[in-house]
């Protein structure tokens, strides 16, 4: 992990500050705004918040649509005072190339994130999305330049690889009746060794066109980030607005109404692991075109800091709680931290003990928050 | 399931007069203006209560009066709002379970808290275990547990995973856990309610071998045979409030005014079936008016007036499952409430679920106008107009965390949604019409369902079905503990929806709502229908008597306090055999 920070610290040139940090907070707003009109119980909990919090100072009188924000999602203030913090202590962190930086550096935990949203949301959980990550790019890196597949298809047979793990995740848990977190810590070492496997335990090259998902668009704009974005804005849809993640909500919420009310949960369950395991797929080819090649070992212990950035974003793990904006929120923290600790340089080491103590704080001051 | 047979067990109990009423003895607990609110809900308000050293102080009152609220706070489960808790004389305060442990008071809930894969032993001396050398002393915990279970009075070795026990069995570990803190006052939240007639009197032997030992015992229980038998005074509670302080030998009829505040009124029987629904106005705006308001529910209307008046909805033949009910076969009208009685166990929730197909069933079938359902598969039972009201609501009916309106789309969900994505306006114009209808009282659709009052949950759990356009419900306890105003308007919301063509099978263990309400009434004994009554000859005496039918058999549920929890308990054989022949004689004792 520290190896990838140093890599992404060396990251490319930029053009205007205010763009990088716009996209950042953009993201976050616009996704809030999507979820909140869908998932009731925010937007309750909401209400009564303002009602309670009615003596609050006369500066976030001035905001009140920021004060709501914040109100809804804590982690967004964790993450603000987390930035401010870094501005002062840094004056390297505000550069336009250092929050690009940090905006690539979360990318692969947020996209991993997002797909384990999915799987917290329907109460579950799924521990294999960082070794589904290294297969995929395997297979995609020995598809492409041993098999001499097109590259599309090698994509393809990648994404298929990852959406296909999940299923089998999905299909022990809902059919088998495993534990979530049995099932899929299986895959977690299945899909590790089959990465080691295809690869033979050593790193593979990519295609070209696959690798230069590693670089900027037009010189400026990294195509992790934008590939952050869009799965990002793809995970609010999906839970805010369509069948599927609706039915993930009732099925945290509570299997058993869900399953009387005619949800087919099992069906759901199938669904919501394939999804975890397809954003896993991407996941990986993004962590591997910044190496430009694919590696077996790559993304070992991603699974935690995803699981950790869903949390941190406000979802519950006993499930039917979580938003993306949350998640997003929730890796920005992670990639913040590690970044700001890295330019003010805090041995690795003591980096961990750090991240580690924030993310129980975090957590910590959410349920305080939700608690009153 | 008060009786009439109460009356006649008070009277064959005797009274035993002011005699037992205790000279003024010292005073272990008191409360004063104890007052506690949930969101949404009042649920004590004021309430004093006094419990002497030496006496068996029953707790009286309907569902959702307040007693187990009441007894919560005692346990340091709820904090007061308001009031005071003494104890011996002293203001104290309990916050949780260990300061009820302190201040010897022990309660058993009607919940089971015992660990189901620890052993008998360590159960009872849970959180506490004999010690030695700092380590834990097995020998001594077995030592002390068998000692225990030997004063209950069951023969049950201590190392014995608790999961492997019958109800009946973990009710009197309960008790022996409960003897095990030596308390001063014990609370038991109807601690008869799973057991067999013999297993409750070694039960009161217990209980007034305790009072003789100077303990102070709060009982709570719906038979007032049992209170007529046990108590030494009675508290009444109604609506979180105190009602009265009366002795024990207080005539039955008294004792039920105090609690329903008023002489029962029956409610008018259902003669006409559906055309006397038309007689009874709704007090909330009518099924026709709210309907006619979107274009979605102008079409249930029509739905619902093409259904021919009498027509058969729904066809349920030879039903049975192995261990659960056998050979059970009725159809249910368009336009009429048919009520299933049975005491608990009789297998009613079982036969509702397997109806729905929500669990599965080994022989019959389940036709809903003339075409017959795949078994276990909730998704075909709904889509051709089946819905089921569980229950358990909050565990089974409803997402307790997710909003109003979430909930109530939940059975429409799949309908709303064009190419997998939700029509997010139309689910909240739907949902904002049928709470309208139904009077749920909330603070927006973006309340959360866990928030609202027992009566408004309710609500929910069936308004979701309403939106699906279901013409045939199935309510399973649909008024338990439910106050008495969101209770009558349940009720007439059963009339509206016959009166508009539906068909509605209701389960109730209040016999006499199921008088009231029901065009014919099945009776379930031991997982059979032991009888069917029509409503103008039904009495609760006929339905009890079929409901104790087949009670000498012990029946395909393996007795009647076996399998009343639900699904869980099969294994639960053992402790109803030979209890059985004690049953028949005795009343009934139901939930």
């Amino acid at each position: 992990m520290t190896a990838d920070t140093h890599r992404t610290s060396h990251g490319d040139d930029a053009g205007t500050g205010r763009t990088g940090a716009g996209a950042g907070t953009g993201t976050g707003t616009g996704t809030g705004g999507g979820a909140e009109t869908g998932a009731g119980a925010g937007t309750g909990k909401g209400a009564v918040g303002t009602g309670t919090g009615g003596g609050a100072g006369g500066a976030s009188r001035v905001l009140p649509p920021l004060r709501a924000l914040l109100r809804r999602n804590g982690a967004l203030g964790a993450l603000l005072v987390l930035v401010a913090g870094m501005a002062l202590l840094s004056p390297d962190f505000l550069s336009t190339r250092n929050l690009l930086n940090v905006g690539v550096q979360a990318a692969v935990t947020a996209i991993l994130a997002f797909g384990a949203t999915f799987v917290i949301v329907a109460g579950g959980i799924d521990l294999s999305v960082g070794s589904v990550a290294a297969f995929a790019a395997i297979l995609l890196g020995w598809a492409g330049t041993s098999a001499q597949l097109p590259v599309w298809l090698a994509v393809l047979l990648a994404l298929g690889a990852g959406v296909g793990c999940g299923l089998l995740n999905g299909g022990l848990v809902a059919y088998g009746k495993l534990p979530p977190f049995v099932a899929t810590l299986a895959m977690l070492s299945v899909g590790r060794g089959l990465a080691l496997v295809v690869s033979q335990g050593t790193p593979i090259a990519l295609p070209a066109p696959v690798a230069a998902v590693g670089s900027t668009l037009g010189g400026v704009l990294p195509v992790p980030l934008l590939v952050m974005v869009v799965m990002g804005g793809a995970t609010a849809l999906v839970l805010a607005r369509t069948y599927p993640g609706r039915a993930m909500y009732a099925i945290g919420g509570n299997e058993e109404a869900a399953r009387l009310s005619g949800i087919r949960v099992r069906r759901q369950k199938l669904v919501v692991y394939a999804l975890s395991g397809g954003f896993a797929a991407v996941a990986g080819i993004v962590y591997a075109s910044r190496l430009a090649s694919a590696q077996p070992q790559a993304a070992t212990g991603y699974e935690l800091d995803a699981i950790a950035a869903v949390v941190i974003g406000g979802a519950s793990l006993s499930g039917g709680v979580g938003k993306a904006s949350g998640t997003l929120v929730g890796a920005l923290i992670l990639a913040v931290l590690r970044n700001g600790l890295n330019l003010l340089d805090v041995s690795a080491f003591w980096q961990q003990v750090v991240i580690g103590a924030v993310i129980a704080l975090a957590v910590l001051l959410d349920t305080l928050r939700r608690r009153t | 399931m008060t009786s009439s047979n109460d009356a006649d067990a008070a009277a064959r109990t005797g009274r035993t007069g002011d005699a037992r009423l205790p000279a003024p003895a010292h005073e272990l607990l008191r409360t004063e203006g104890i007052r506690k609110s949930f969101p949404g809900v009042l649920a004590l308000d004021g309430v004093d209560f006094a419990l002497h050293a030496g006496e068996v102080h029953a707790l009286l009152g309907e569902n959702g009066a307040g007693k187990s609220t009441l007894i919560k706070v005692l346990a340091g489960v709820h904090r007061p709002d308001a009031g005071r808790v003494l104890r011996d004389g002293k203001p104290v305060r309990i916050r949780g379970a260990q300061d009820a442990e302190r201040l010897g008071i022990a309660t058993m809930h009607q919940e089971f808290t015992l660990v189901p894969h620890l052993s008998v032993a360590e159960n009872i001396h849970l959180g506490r275990p004999p010690r030695r050398f700092g380590l834990v002393d097995r020998t001594a915990m077995h030592s002390g547990a068998a000692a225990l279970l030997d004063r209950v009075g069951v023969d049950i070795p201590p190392g014995t995973p608790v999961r492997e026990l019958g109800v009946a069995q973990r009710q009197m570990v309960e008790i022996a856990k409960a003897l095990s803190l030596r308390a001063r006052v014990l609370v038991m939240d109807e601690p008869t309610a799973a057991l067999s007639a013999g297993e409750a009197e070694r039960l009161f032997g217990i209980v007034r071998r305790l009072r003789g030992d100077g303990a102070g015992v709060v009982f709570i229980t719906h038979h007032l045979e049992e209170i007529a038998a046990l108590a030494d005074r009675i508290t009444v509670l109604r609506d979180g409030r105190g009602v009265g302080c009366v002795p024990a030998d207080t005539p039955r009829d008294d004792l039920v005014r105090m609690m329903v505040g008023r002489d029962i009124e029956r409610r008018g029987r259902r003669a006409g079936g559906v055309r006397r629904a038309a007689q009874r106005p709704y007090a909330g705006p009518s099924l026709e008016q709210a309907n006619a308001e979107t274009e979605a529910g102008a079409e249930a209307e029509t739905d619902a007036e093409t259904e021919v008046e009498g027509r058969p909805l729904l066809r349920v033949s030879g039903l049975g499952r192995a261990g659960g009910f056998a050979d059970v076969g009725f159809v249910l009208h368009a336009g009429e409430v048919v009520g299933l009685a049975g005491l608990m166990g009789a297998g009613r929730t079982e036969v509702a679920r397997a109806v729905f197909g929500a669990d599965r069933y080994d022989t019959g079938s389940v036709e809903v106008c003339g075409e017959r359902l795949p078994g276990h598969d909730v998704s075909a039972a709904l889509s051709h107009g089946l819905g089921l009201v569980p229950e358990d609501r909050v565990g089974q009916g409803l997402v307790p965390g997710a909003s109003v309106q979430e909930n109530l789309g939940l059975v429409t969900l799949r309908a709303a949604s064009r190419a997998g994505f939700v029509d997010r306006r139309a689910q909240r114009e739907a949902a904002a019409r049928i709470a309208g209808r139904l009077g749920i009282r909330m603070t927006g659709l973006g309340q959360r369902v866990g928030t609202l009052s027992g009566g408004n949950q309710q609500k929910v759990a069936i308004g979701k079905w309403l939106l699906a356009r279901s013409r045939v419900l199935i309510l399973d306890e649909p008024t338990r503990g439910v106050d008495v105003g969101a209770k009558a308007e349940i009720h007439g919301l059963i009339d509206e929806l016959t009166a508009s063509g539906h068909a509605v099978l209701m389960i109730s263990s209040d016999l006499p709502e199921v008088l009231g309400v029901s065009d014919r009434i099945l009776v379930m004994a031991g997982g059979r229908i032991a009888g069917e009554l029509a409503a103008e000859e039904a009495t609760e005496d006929a339905v009890l008597a079929l409901a104790m039918a087949d009670g000498g058999e012990g029946g395909a549920s393996g007795g009647a306090s076996a399998d009343g929890g639900g699904t869980g308990n099969g294994r639960d054989t053992g402790n109803s055999g030979g209890s059985d022949g004690d049953r028949s004689e005795e009343d009934p004792r139901d939930g």
